[in-house]
């Protein structure tokens, strides 16, 4: 079936297949693979992207229940010319080791700042509890964002 | 002419923490990793696994998924166009399965086909019988039976020597898996020609490139290996999975194959850590001393030998720890068992020991009625002392006092007073009201070695170039994250004064080897080449210019510019290339003695830990950690390594392990396999200690692996303190701590 989406802020149509995930369409008919595809379970959220507003994980959601939705994904957080606040705070804090994680807590992340300009550092890790890095051990992110949410809106 | 290196005059030079090359890339979900690779017209892999762990393949028929539309090749045991078997030292792992499994998802078949579902259909639809046979999955019957693959042994000192205290234990490690977050995924590219170039995860490209083309049956120059794009390793691909079956299936329809392992697949697909059952035994007198350590250490290497004898061997030189000991005697075996392949994880080895020999000075703390980290003082080792398993005198810097003293400097977190649940074990789940929380602290210090060791030829090439798009440094090393490409930048900005940098990533026939991401070696063994050629390139540039300084205006003599930078490329080509070798090191003698390793670094964790006792709920409050470093080349990416080892340790301490049913693993998926999240996190306070080491860069040293080593005893002891449980296996587990 053919699925119309708005993607990152342009119309998009997709063909896909009757279980194919959103990730899946994402990655491979879209041509956007910065959602990665780590444990496709819901677990890890290293394919967190922003689905109508809501934080999600593409991989557990179906492609053909996004007809007219809004995603956005971390190919759409930033433009050409400059890197999302939640980008520039990450890479000045050297939160980007092997980087498979960081597009899921980009967008998770863009989310919380979204809803809360300045979140404490529990909030933080618990906005981000969905998130699983194997090479940071958290301190770096969470360094980055607190520096963040310190800065005045 | 022989000049120092202006390290000053750069500003994103050693000693500061310049932002990753690749990071910008990586934070917009634009990097490329090994997964997101597409070939235009390239076909979708997939493989038949066994599912049992040892089982007799009674009859199998590819006809069945051959005949499906769509599917290009169907290839098993037969198809090998080479030699059938592979692996690192030995070669004793079939390419595929030859007639009898020895492992639950050992590869049988592999299919090629115009999607990765028909792939997935094909493997589906091949025809296979299996008798199933009894697996072996008790590493301590393998070793009464004797299927092992080596037996360490080492004895140093008065077998009759004894202390006035003694303390005796049996000790336990489950199995931990990797689990870095991008999944094996690879590429193979026919060239036209017979030959192929394979894009696959990897953490050393010329070690696959030397096993895959006798397996194809072609010349090395045939084969070449590269770099791709890594979500991670942590040893996980330190030994090969999809590789030479990647390069058998391009070959054979003469396309571009890609496979990528869903997380299902990649439990099976890549080796682990290997479990371990661990006796100790430590004798010491009144003052506190060692007089005596034995200890026989099991570890299950599965069916086949990967790098369990290393793995095995250096359980046994590191099973005592950076203490003193005069009379150390250690069997060690390597169980060949029908459980999961085992292999290279983070600390190798010196995880298992570490988590014995340490719950071991903690008994003896207690014994004593000392301090933990005044016992661990008072048998600190040196530099210059022997190392109290093989007797090599540590050279090199190894300040084990001054790491813990600086670690019993650091301020405790105060007492906790909060009642935000999200502060207390079990967290939001709300599983506790405070009441029965009970704080405990632990200590876990550690020595690892850095870089191979026992005399294998360890080196790096590595190759600095000058040309007008500024320095470049050639290697084959791969980045698996930890931040080499950075490092390599900062290393070759110091040492010419000049800031453009870029780390160019090589092939196997562009460059000679740079020696495997592991064993905290790159930043040594590929930095140490980095600066040394740069230091050659810089002299030789000086000496044709004649000049006494090189920056980023150009060549200097005695305070005047002589030649700008672009008349100093003009007057090029520049370009140096070096073998780089860290000092000789030696096999061991029969009793496990000699010269084997060619430095070592030493790691302290002091842990706080609130245990709801009722539940057995744990909470890692804060883990503070001192590391010897040798010498801080860039520090965020020090604490980085450092934050997220700890957390592996601490994964291993409370949450990670492979459980096993039969050789079968039953957890292997993210739901089940469970990795510390933010909420589990701990604040890891991270302070260094910097005594310069013998060969590494600016006297650097490794520092990947101690962090994981001594966090997961230094957890565990903080909730034997908490709750006064003997806590003998990792991971601990709620019943554990609820029912001891």
């Amino acid at each position: 079936m053919i699925i119309n989406m708005t993607v990152n802020g342009e119309a998009r149509n997709a063909v896909v297949a009757g279980s194919e995930s959103l990730l899946t369409t994402l990655r491979e008919e879209l041509g956007l693979p910065g959602s990665k595809n780590a444990c496709e379970q819901g677990e890890c959220g290293s394919c967190t992207v922003i689905l109508d507003g809501a934080l999600v994980t593409s991989c557990l959601v179906m492609s053909a229940d996004c007809e007219d939705s809004e995603i956005t994904t971390v190919e759409g957080l930033s433009t050409d010319r400059e890197l999302h606040a939640v980008q520039r705070a990450l890479l000045d804090a050297g939160a980007v080791q092997c980087g498979f994680c960081t597009p899921g807590f980009v967008v998770a992340a863009a989310h919380l700042f979204e809803e809360n300009r300045h979140p404490s550092s529990e909030t933080i890790r618990e906005a981000l509890s969905g998130n699983i890095c194997r090479c940071t051990g958290y301190g770096a992110i969470l360094r980055g964002l607190e520096a963040l949410a310190q800065e005045p809106s | 002419m022989t000049t120092a290196p202006t390290i000053e005059r750069v500003t994103s030079g050693i000693g500061t923490s310049p932002v990753r090359p690749d990071g910008v890339l990586k934070l917009r979900g634009r990097f490329a990793y090994a997964s997101d690779m597409h070939i235009d017209g390239m076909l979708w892999g997939a493989t038949l696994r066994s599912p049992f762990a040892h089982a007799k393949i009674i009859r199998l028929d590819i006809g069945p998924a051959l005949a499906m539309a769509g599917v290009h090749a169907v290839l098993t045991q037969e198809d090998v166009p080479g030699k059938l078997n592979f692996g690192q030292a030995v070669q004793d792992q079939p390419v595929l399965a030859d007639g009898e499994t020895q492992f639950w998802g050992e590869p049988i078949a592999i299919v090629a086909a115009d999607d990765l579902k028909t792939a997935q259909r094909a493997v589906a639809a091949i025809d296979i019988e299996y008798e199933e046979l009894e697996p072996l999955v008790d590493s301590e019957l393998a070793d009464t039976l004797d299927s092992v693959t080596c037996r360490p042994r080492i004895r140093r000192g008065d077998p009759d020597a004894s202390g006035e205290i003694v303390v005796e234990g049996y000790y336990e490690v489950g199995q931990q898996d990797q689990a870095p977050l991008g999944n094996e995924a690879g590429v193979a590219i026919p060239d036209g020609e017979g030959g192929v170039d394979l894009h696959a995860t990897t953490q050393w490209v010329h070690e696959d490139h030397a096993q895959i083309y006798p397996c194809l049956g072609l010349a090395p120059e045939q084969v070449r290996c590269h770099p791709v794009g890594m979500g991670g390793a942590f040893g996980a691909r330190e030994d090969m999975s999809m590789h030479i079956h990647l390069c058998m299936l391009a070959l054979a329809t003469g396309r571009p194959v890609k496979m990528m392992f869903d997380r299902a697949e990649g439990f099976v697909g890549h080796v682990h850590r290997h479990p371990a059952k661990m006796w100790f035994r430590h004798e010491a007198n009144r003052d506190g001393k060692l007089v005596k350590v034995e200890a026989k250490i099991i570890l299950d290497g599965g069916p086949y030998r990967a790098t369990s004898d290393v793995v095995t061997w250096n359980a046994a030189y590191f099973s005592v720890g950076p203490y003193v000991c005069d009379n150390v005697f250690v069997d060690a075996v390597a169980a060949r068992t029908n459980n999961p392949p085992a292999g290279a994880m983070r600390g190798f080895g010196c995880v298992q020991s570490a988590f014995a020999f340490e719950t071991q000075m903690d008994r003896l703390a207690a014994e004593l009625q000392l301090d933990p980290l005044q016992l661990r003082r008072l048998n600190a080792l040196e530099a210059g002392q022997p190392n109290s398993t093989t007797g090599q005198i540590i050279v090199g810097s190894l300040p084990t006092t001054r790491v813990l003293d600086e670690l019993a400097s650091m301020p405790l977190p105060p007492e906790a007073t909060s009642d935000d649940p999200r502060h207390f074990p079990g967290g939001t789940g709300l599983t506790t009201t405070g009441a029965d929380i009970k704080r405990g602290v632990g200590y876990g210090v550690t020595i690892k070695n850095l870089a191979f060791s026992e005399g294998f030829d360890d080196y790096a090439d590595v190759r600095v170039v000058l040309n007008d798009t500024g320095v470049e440094v050639h290697t084959a090393a791969i980045e698996v994250g930890q931040g080499l490409v950075t490092v390599l930048q900062q290393i070759a900005r110091s040492v010419l004064g000049i800031e453009q940098v870029n780390v160019v990533s090589n092939d196997t026939s562009r460059i000679g080897s740079a020696g495997s991401t592991s064993a905290s070696r790159q930043t040594q063994m590929t930095g140490g080449g980095a600066y040394h050629a740069a230091t050659a390139l810089r002299e030789e540039i000086l000496e044709r210019l004649g000049g006494d300084d090189l920056t980023n205006e150009g060549v200097w003599s005695e305070g005047s510019l002589v030649a700008t930078l672009p008349e100093v490329v003009a007057a090029g080509p520049w370009e140096h290339e070096i073998r780089f070798r860290h000092p000789e090191t030696f096999p061991p003698d029969e009793n496990g003695q000699g010269d084997m390793h060619a430095g070592f670094a030493v790691a302290a964790h002091r842990a706080v830990v609130d245990v709801d006792q009722e539940l057995g709920l744990v909470r890692v409050v804060q883990i503070d950690t001192v590391q010897d470093v040798g010498r801080v080349l860039n520090p965020d990416a020090a604490v980085g390594q450092i934050e997220g080892g700890t957390m592996q340790g601490v994964g291993l301490a409370v949450l990670e392990e492979l459980v096993l049913d039969r050789g079968r693993i039953v957890n292997s998926n993210f739901t089940d396999y469970l990795l510390p999240t933010f909420l589990d996190a701990p604040h890891i306070e991270v302070r260094f200690v910097e005594e310069p080491d013998h060969w590494g860069p600016f006297g650097a040293k490794g520092i990947g692996e101690p962090p994981t080593i001594s966090a997961t005893p230094a957890v565990v002891g903080a909730i034997r303190d908490a709750t006064g449980r003997a806590l003998t296996r990792v991971p601990v587990l709620p019943q554990d701590i609820a029912l001891g």
